[in-house]
């Protein structure tokens, strides 16, 4: 029972109650027998993805990451089944450079339909190179053997049987597979056995538990918080009031009373160091700091919308035929009987993690660096700091312990290298931790942006074009992987050169046009480097802002076209999939056809019911959501949220609702809260106060989910696809409220009180 | 000016050396090398340091180490008795609740004093009680369901 040595039972309730505690990553794999055996990690080799137990259990080695949504059950689940063993009978090891390939990390929703895959693949080869075994040792055909529960039996001879332990338990496969070559997302391998046919699935469809809730519970586990090396120190950055100035003087004398205090400085790099957690913060708020005189960096926040229209295009793309021939799709708006336009406006958001991140790094520049960090990239965090301390990626040990949060590029990647340039300086290992300033007002933004969308109708109010705009700030001034200065504060700060990648993006819809056009612009960065308002990854990339506009703009269209919003959408999608998670989603919430806002009033309550859908990589999503909007104060509710998921085949139910149920409640909190704040100087959303989220009496009273499973059809991935319609589908129906059109998120009360004037 | 300390923690006694007006929180993580307690902001604005002194939910990352006298305090830790996790744990094991699970300490910790006071509370007063926490994930439809079922076990 080797894999059973990193479980632990708790019994609680009436003994009802069974808890399985799995440790957490790194413990969990000092427990999994003959790793340090191991082959050394190579793509080509079985071994790298899979292996088996003494017990006949299997452990898969992943490359990619579950952030808290249980991607590593339905990992496991994956696995399983090819494997035909049951769910608990495989551990999903990840988020250490030293048992898994880079697979990508935790990356645009792809846990499952990209990093599961391949080790599904890899399962089923397994179980091929097994039958391989097993019909020598039993001197029985290959096509005469079949599995179930770990064990090999001659189904002519039922007698004549092995198990996985028996066979290769303990030891390592030798045998290669085919590899594509790829690394990070795309990385895949075949198998040269026949997968298993989903009408055959017996572990699909199930809800397996979660593995790391109970440690996070009963703290049987490390959060990376919570990782301490022998003579470790603390440290923390010293930020600059003004964004773009830089340290001119520093007065190391004025922290000199606070033990062990010490200054580490290089160009724009401030920092302190402290044997004690406290001192180091102590020492960061006591030191004396000249900083240069720089001019004020950004524009007034009011101004922030006109910077944008006004500023030059950096970059232009898009999608559609006419691309290449715009005078077609101006020809085209000629032709119209008449045309609607509206203009939809995005603020920068922020990540604001629950913590500000953490990492600690042991620089060895002898031997192997090990970097145990938060971030959802952990191998590329890890090729990160090898590229900041110019070192081989090789010889940085990356271990992922749970951090504080992650929904994309946030502050985890600059805390790794803060900490590796500390650990340098000061020859020690260093653990840094940001305070709550720099978790939500350093973090990389989501980038504020200006949405045009037009429609010409013919006489017969048909759409006869449509053309939708983005114009914003790059989708990634600095990268989403964390792996080179450049994209790096510490980087930066020591002078790396950013590299922005000038791309932007449009819908995902099926709608149908004669004309359709998406196009987008992206405009230079308010700062070059060194910026809290560099913008990159925030869940769901552009899609809460691009899918308000296009939703919301549907809906204009059809009230002013005298169609029903759903009805408008089921005769628009080209999609057969769309138009059944559309209808499943309006039946589910009783949908009640309308063609003007309805303005439902329960006294000062205005109450209304809005639509909105997307795609996201073959993912789609439509939401029916229902709110309140106080017609004295302004405030909206989201009461409740119906939401039709068609992701393919559902893995695990459960776990798919519980993450369905997060995104919208996140996405919620993105729609009527969620605004970076700056000044002309910095930007000044530095905590929750003026960062607000959604508080617990704002959660909706009901989520309910209808999950449409395809069972033939592969899993597209659910990580964000419902993230994405949500702040349209509240427009909408604060629109159906109040006859109110938001048009510029958040909708906080004061949009709205100045709506209604 | 570092002075000696006592301190109460999960039953048991402890006795530090720190600045008295050093945070609880670093006193429990840093000194005594406790987990659960999590720092989050510093500011008593979000929860994840929460622990219980004599029932009530403090946040440590604003509390005085030296502000505490007698005072019991109890972490997220120190709940369970017996290997057997306390019934506002189970409860939301049960659920699932935590994603990252970085605020857990807020929710858990308040929850744990509510009922309490309240072993049967109605939505609003368990609304009232929990408001003001925060967490990021937006786990906040788990975290109900898991309060509900912890005031019926």
């Amino acid at each position: 029972m080797n894999t059973h040595l990193n479980r632990r039972h708790f019994l609680g309730g009436a003994g009802a109650l069974t808890v399985s505690v799995l440790m957490p990553g790194h413990a969990a794999q000092a427990a999994t027998n003959g790793l340090e055996k191991r082959p050394p990690l190579d793509p080509r080799k079985l071994a790298s993805y899979v292996s088996i137990q003494a017990d006949g259990s299997a452990v898969a080695y992943f490359g990619k990451m579950d952030m808290g949504q249980g991607t590593d059950v339905g990992v496991a689940q994956m696995v399983a089944e090819e494997l035909d063993l049951p769910a608990e009978r495989v551990l999903v090891l990840a988020g250490d450079s030293a048992t898994s390939v880079n697979q990508g990390g935790a990356s645009g929703s792809t846990g499952v339909s990209h990093g599961g895959a391949t080790l599904r693949n890899a399962a089923a080869e397994a179980r091929y190179v097994m039958l391989e075994m097993a019909s020598k040792q039993l001197g029985v055909p290959m096509e005469d053997l079949t599995t179930a529960n770990g064990v090999i039996s001659s189904k002519s001879t039922p007698a004549k049987k092995v198990t996985y332990g028996e066979l290769i338990g303990g030891r390592w496969f030798d045998t290669q597979v085919e590899w594509n070559g790829q690394m990070g997302n795309n990385l895949s391998v075949k198998t040269r056995a026949k997968l298993k046919d989903p009408k055959d699935y017996k572990v699909y469809g199930t809800s397996a538990p979660r593995r790391d809730v109970a440690y996070k519970l009963l703290g049987t586990g490390d959060f990376v918080t919570d990782i301490k090396v022998p003579g470790m120190l603390h440290a923390r950055m010293v930020m600059p009031p003004v964004a773009g100035s830089v340290p001119t003087a520093v007065d190391e004398a004025s922290i000199k009373d606070i033990p062990g205090a010490k200054v580490v400085w290089e160009k724009a790099f401030l920092g302190v160091v402290a044997p004690k957690e406290w001192d180091a913060i102590k020492a960061m708020r006591q030191l004396k700091v000249t900083w240069s005189d720089v001019k004020a960096p950004f524009p007034e926040q009011k101004d922030i919308y006109d910077h944008i229209r006004n500023a030059k295009t950096v970059k232009s793309g898009g999608e559609g035929k006419m691309l290449k021939e715009p005078e077609k799709v101006e020809e085209a708006f000629k032709n119209a009987a008449r045309i609607i336009e509206a203009t939809y406006e995005w603020p920068f958001q922020t990540h604001a993690s629950m913590g500000p991140a953490c990492a600690v790094v042991d620089y060895q520049p002898n031997g192997t660096t090990t970097l145990w960090t938060g971030s959802q990239k952990p191998h590329f965090a890890g090729d990160g700091v090898a590229s900041i301390l110019g070192i081989k990626p090789e010889s940085v040990h990356a271990i992922w312990v749970a951090g504080p949060g992650s929904y994309g590029r946030n502050d985890a990647g600059d805390a790794a290298a803060y900490a590796a340039i500390f650990s340098k300086a000061t020859g020690k290992p260093v653990r840094y931790q940001g305070m709550r300033n720099e978790g939500t007002g350093w973090a990389p933004k989501a980038p504020a942006s200006v949405h045009k969308v037009r429609a010409g109708l013919d006489k017969d109010n048909n759409i006869i074009a449509w053309h939708f705009h983005s114009k914003s700030f790059d989708r990634l001034n600095v990268s989403s992987n964390e792996s080179k200065p450049e994209d790096l504060l510490g980087g930066q700060m020591l002078g790396a050169t950013p590299k922005p990648g000038n791309t932007y993006g449009t819908p995902a819809e099926s709608y149908v046009f004669p004309v359709k056009q998406q196009t987008w612009e992206t405009i230079a960065p308010l700062l070059d480097a060194v910026s809290p308002l560099r913008s990159s990854h925030l869940r769901d990339p552009l899609g809460p802002e691009i899918h308000f506009a296009n939703e919301s703009f549907i809906d204009e269209v059809a009230y002013a076209t005298g169609k029903d919003p759903v009805a408008m959408r089921l005769a628009l999608v080209g999609d057969a999939r769309d138009r059944d998670l559309i209808k499943a989603a309006a039946d589910k919430a009783g949908w009640q056809p309308r063609t003007a806002a309805r303005k439902q009033r329960n006294g000062d309550i205005a109450v209304g019911q809005g639509i909105a859908y997307s795609q996201r990589n073959g993912t789609r999503v439509a939401v029916v959501a229902e709110v309140e909007v106080n017609m004295t104060t302004g405030k909206v509710r989201g009461k409740k949220f119906t939401v039709s998921h068609d992701c393919g085949i559902v893995i695990n139910p459960r776990l798919l609702t519980q993450g369905i149920e997060g995104n919208v409640c996140q996405a919620l909190s993105r729609a009527t809260h969620e605004e970076v704040k700056f000044s002309k100087e910095n930007v000044t959303s530095v905590d929750w106060e003026t960062y607000p989220i959604l508080d617990f009496t704002e959660r909706p009273v009901e989520i309910d989910v209808v999950l449409i499973n395809r069972q033939n059809l592969p899993p597209t991935g659910a990580g964000e696809g419902s993230m994405r319609p949500v702040a349209a589908a509240i427009a909408n129906a604060i629109y159906d409220a109040t006859g109110i059109r938001m048009r510029q998120a958040p909708f906080t009360p004061d949009r709205l009180k100045a709506g209604m004037a | 000016m570092a002075k000696r300390i006592e301190l109460n923690v999960d039953g048991k006694a402890h006795s530090i050396d720190a600045d008295p007006d050093m945070p609880l929180l670093y006193a429990l993580r840093d000194d005594l090398g406790l987990k659960n307690p999590k720092f989050g902001c510093g500011l008593a604005q979000c929860g994840a340091c929460t622990v219980l002194v004599d029932g009530q939910p403090v946040r440590s990352c604003v509390t005085p180490v030296d502000s505490l006298g007698a005072g019991k305090i109890t972490t997220m830790g120190g709940l369970s008795k017996d290997g057997k996790p306390h019934k506002v744990l189970a409860a939301f094991i049960e659920e699932q609740v935590p994603q990252c699970g970085y605020c857990m300490n807020g929710w858990v910790m308040t929850t744990v004093s509510l009922l309490e006071t309240t072993p049967k509370p109605t939505d609003a007063q368990i609304e009232e009680a929990l408001t003001g926490l925060k967490c990021r994930c937006a786990t906040h439809v788990s975290i109900m369901r898991a309060v509900k079922r912890a005031a019926m076990a």
